[in-house]
């Protein structure tokens, strides 16, 4: 079987299904359903690796009906935000929506006749990879989701039940996100663009409130910003150049192609939520929990980075390519310093993303093998272990009614199955012998390859995600005696999901050697011309060192429970113990015990850093505009 | 002598299981002299006797007959795994593995030790925790920039080639800010004043024992031999600077522990935000300004 039909079938399923979802009104039918359109999602998903081709492929795909529907169905979605814009009165967002809708207007009145793009389509590495996220972690969390939602309209009787529309807008995404790896023409890009743009605006406010109104208009109101940029650098190529798709833009080399990369770039970092965009994400986490999991942290802001890993070989060594460095270090090092500040659990993760997406960025600012080697690795380990911790929290923030991570107090107790797997969602971000810490050790020497100060800005946001991260897990671990546990309830939909995401989290380590050896090396080495090589020793070391923890923690633990010999106290309470957190105080008092968690605010406050962050990335994009067209 | 250099040479006469095996045994060993040392000296700078210089080996014989007594069933795997990682951070370090793995390896070590102080109800256990936490974001920093150091001076970041690289005297004349900077972040790690937030070994602490106040008998004698692991392998990081000559390293090495134990008898407690605020001001000003004179330094070579 060739290669072509299953990407096109990997773009239109999910479409198919998306509105099969929409029409289809018995729940029943539509749980049903799910279980083959998703597990056969992630057979198509599976079998385009299976046909991973050597060398990137081109496909001419001609179909006149798309070529003809394509330029209304994007003045449709144009027409449709500025509709949104002014029916709820937001000037702005209107404003920048009707610049959006001229652009893509004048394109088609300017252009039309003679756009026409040789390759429509394409299937790399690169690609491929982004698409086994999409499609496997992509089909888990909407598996997720049909337990979810019931529980949330339980929890949430006001909130209308829009489940049917809920569907519709995941599975619309799935295919946006397909067509958007996929697509080699920059139209199609920027039409699957704005698509994943429109999904979240819905799926942000589907609480339909005051306050997920507000934070679905600033999300698509920074998106709008990040899409007129992608329209101007379009417009601004086609015009000077005739070019429309990807691959020629990148070998055109400087020169024409320098300011629409520059545009493309901005884009990315408004839809990867990188200062000064980053406060559009960490509104969004009003969102339900299954689309915090997919669209802000896995997939949808992975899209931004993964245009910027693809123009930044035409910003290499220019002043533009080392102010992308620039933003994406501020990004890094200060959201992970704001997330010591934050105690809701959503928006540490939040903010761990964008700091994250942040050294993604500086990679591709710095733009090495190296460097994008590990910006690959980054993002294949941030979407597994971060997608299990967004579903982890979801599912406690029920049980405890609060997201809190001060109520996470004895979780490893109250509800020890999912605890176990939000450690191993935890450890997956910020712990050896994990993937995101071997990334960032290969993060480290292509940064410190370029220049030392870059190096150093990641050993200090790493001491902070040492930090934020040390002190939630030390929550969660502290254990007490006469809890009950509570943990039924949750729905055999959440349960599949999170535990193949922890399988998961674990495999992506010990497989790391074959999922570069196999897609991320081969990408580099055809990208670059060379590729990074390991120290086998120090990977037979990671290995060892998860493979013992995979046998000496549950042994350990079973040993202990076991184990007959101990006297148990109470804990030192400096006076006379009276219960388990009570003891007897001077005037024979009853006093409570209690131990909080450090958020060092007058350190790493939100809004002083904030202000900070502002200021350096919005100079930073300033010069990286006046490099390039200078 | 020649069994020093050949800790870190791949050709030594000491295998790899036979050095592994070494360390096991010897880093106690000299990590339990040390500390005895450390309470003769200190005793010394406050005019008093001290106990024998084997006192801790007493210490901790005593310790292992006592009683098990605990507040949960778990906290005690905490402080076994952060014995276990611990060494098994120290045998990869003096194996030559990448200094980037030691560095690893050994956070995840010490993260073991914070969830045991995390894994009891205790007030002063959890404080103490936290405290340990804001120490290890101190310090932290540093020790990456160490591992950046080495990597700039030697051109790798395996311990063999560290090693190599410094046998002409390379290391500590390209890197004198990053040894003073990992002097400063040693205060913290060898739990001395003014860095002693989390526990120390005084009892004249607001938080009673910090992080160690709900462990007991056999449990506080594997977090005082782990200690004693980890002192080692900290100063055998000091000798990688001055591996040029054996004699050289060891009094380095001896001559880094003394000071510390003067700095720890010469200073009053810092408290959580001048501790993380001066170390990271000294990392900045002793290691990052280090680092990039040498960048410019080797670029225009």
């Amino acid at each position: 079987m060739d290669t072509l039909p299953i990407v096109i079938f990997l773009i239109l399923f999910p479409f198919f299904l998306s509105l099969a979802c929409l029409s289809t009104r018995t729940i029943a039918v539509r749980r049903t359903a799910a279980v083959p359109a998703n597990l056969v999602l992630v057979g198509a998903t599976l079998l385009l690796l299976s046909r991973t081709p050597k060398d990137p492929l081109l496909f001419i795909v001609e179909v006149p009906l798309v070529e003809h529907l394509l330029p209304f169905a994007e003045i449709a979605v144009g027409v449709l935000i500025l509709y949104l814009a002014l029916w709820s009165r937001r000037t702005i967002v209107a404003l920048l929506a009707g610049v959006q809708l001229a652009l893509g207007l004048a394109f088609e009145f300017l252009f039309a006749s003679a756009a026409h793009a040789s390759h429509n389509l394409f299937v790399d590495r690169f690609s491929i990879l982004m698409a086994l996220i999409i499609g496997i972690l992509g089909t888990l969390i909407a598996n997720y989701a049909v337990g979810y939602m019931a529980e949330y309209h339980r929890h949430y009787p006001e909130v209308k039940d829009r489940r049917r529309f809920f569907g519709f807008l995941l599975y619309l995404f799935l295919s946006a996100m397909f067509g958007l790896v996929f697509s080699n023409n920059l139209k199609w890009i920027y039409f699957f663009w704005e698509i994943t743009t429109l999904c979240s605006f819905f799926l942000i406010g589907y609480r339909n409130d005051e306050p997920s109104q507000e934070s679905a208009f600033l999300a698509l109101g920074i998106n709008l910003l990040g899409g007129i940029a992608f329209s101007a650098g379009i417009l601004y190529l086609f015009h000077h150049t005739g070019i429309l798709e990807l691959d020629r833009m990148v070998a055109e080399g400087k020169g024409y192609a320098l300011i629409p990369a520059a545009l493309l770039a901005f884009a990315g970092l408004a839809k990867s939520a990188q200062m000064p965009f980053s406060s559009w994400l960490t509104a969004a986490m009003v969102a339900p929990t299954p689309v915090s999991a997919l669209l802000h942290s896995s997939t949808m802001v992975k899209a931004g980075v993964y245009l910027i890993l693809k123009v930044s070989p035409l910003l290499n060594g220019t002043l533009a390519g080392i102010m992308l460095t620039f933003v994406g270090g501020v990004t890094f090092l200060l959201a992970s310093f704001i997330a010591i500040s934050q105690s809701n659990a959503k928006r540490v993760l939040a903010y761990s993303t964008i700091s994250t997406l942040g050294l993604i960025v500086m990679c591709a600012g710095v733009g090495t093998y190296e460097a994008a080697w590990s910006a690959l690795l980054l993002i294949v380990f941030h979407a597994v272990a971060k997608s299990l911790l967004f579903l982890c929290v979801g599912v406690v923030e029920y049980k405890l009614g609060s997201r809190d991570i001060e109520d996470m107090d004895f979780l490893i107790v109250r509800m020890p199955k999912v605890a176990a797997m939000m450690n191993i969602g935890l450890a997956g971000m910020f712990l050896a012998p994990f993937g995101m810490l071997i990334s960032k050790a290969v993060t480290l020497r292509a940064l410190v390859d370029v220049h030392p100060l870059l190096g150093v800005i990641l050993a200090f946001g790493g001491g902070a995600t040492l930090f934020f991260y040390g002190k939630w897990m030390g929550k969660m671990v502290t254990s007490e005696p006469g809890l009950q546990s509570n943990e039924d309830r949750i729905s055999p939909w959440e349960w599949i999901t999170m535990v193949t995401l922890s399988g998961l989290t674990i495999a992506v380590c010990l497989l790391f050697p074959v999922i570069t050896h196999g897609l991320i090396d081969p990408y580099i080495q055809g990208v670059y011309g060379r590729g990074p090589t390991l120290e086998r020793f120090n990977l037979i070391l990671i290995v060892a060192i998860m493979v013992s923890l995979l046998v000496v923690f549950p042994a350990g633990l079973l040993y202990q429970a076991f184990r007959k010999d101990y006297r148990f106290v109470g804990p030192y309470l400096s006076g006379g113990n009276l219960e388990r957190a009570a003891f007897l105080g001077a005037m024979d008092q009853k006093r409570p015990a209690d131990a909080r968690n450090y958020y060092l605010a007058n350190y790493f406050g939100e809004s002083r850093i904030l202000r900070i962050g502002l200021f350096l990335s919005s100079f930073f994009i300033i010069v990286m505009f006046g490099g390039v067209l200078s | 002598m020649s069994f020093l250099t050949s800790l870190f040479t791949a050709d030594g006469f000491l295998g790899p299981f036979l050095r592994i095996a070494s360390y096991v045994v010897l880093a106690p060993l000299v990590g339990g002299l040390l500390a005895g040392l450390d309470r003769k000296v200190t005793a010394w700078m406050q005019g008093r006797v001290g106990p024998p210089i084997i006192q801790p080996f007493y210490d901790v014989r005593k310790l292992l007959q006592k009683e098990n007594i605990a507040v949960n069933r778990f906290q005690n795997f905490f402080v076994f795994l952060f014995l276990l990682f611990m060494v098994f951070t120290g045998s990869i370090f003096f194996l030559g593995a990448g200094f980037l793995v030691v560095v690893f390896s050994f956070t995840l070590a010490c993260l073991f030790f914070v969830f045991g102080g995390f894994s009891v109800r205790s007030p002063y256990g959890h404080i103490g925790a936290e405290r340990e936490l804001i120490q290890m974001m101190a310090y932290d920093p540093m020790i990456i920039l160490v591992a950046v150091g080495f990597y700039l001076a030697a051109g790798s970041f395996e311990t063999r080639s560290i090693y190599q690289a410094g046998q002409n005297g390379i290391l500590i004349a390209y890197l004198p800010g990053i040894l003073a900077g990992y002097l400063y972040i040693l205060t913290i790690k060898f739990r001395k004043s003014p860095f002693d937030l989390s526990m120390s070994h005084h009892a004249h602490q607001e938080i009673v024992k910090g992080l160690s106040t709900e462990f007991s008998g056999k449990a506080l004698a594997a977090i005082e031999v782990a200690h004693w692991y980890e002192n080692v392998l900290l100063l055998g990081i000091i000798y990688l600077f001055f591996s040029f000559h054996p004699l050289i390293g060891v009094a380095a090495a001896l001559g880094a522990y003394f000071l510390e134990v003067f700095i720890d008898n010469s200073y009053a407690r810092f408290k959580w935000g001048l501790t993380l605020q001066s170390t990271w001001i000294f990392t900045l000003m002793a290691g990052v300004s280090n680092l990039v004179i040498l960048h410019y330094l080797l670029t225009r070579r």
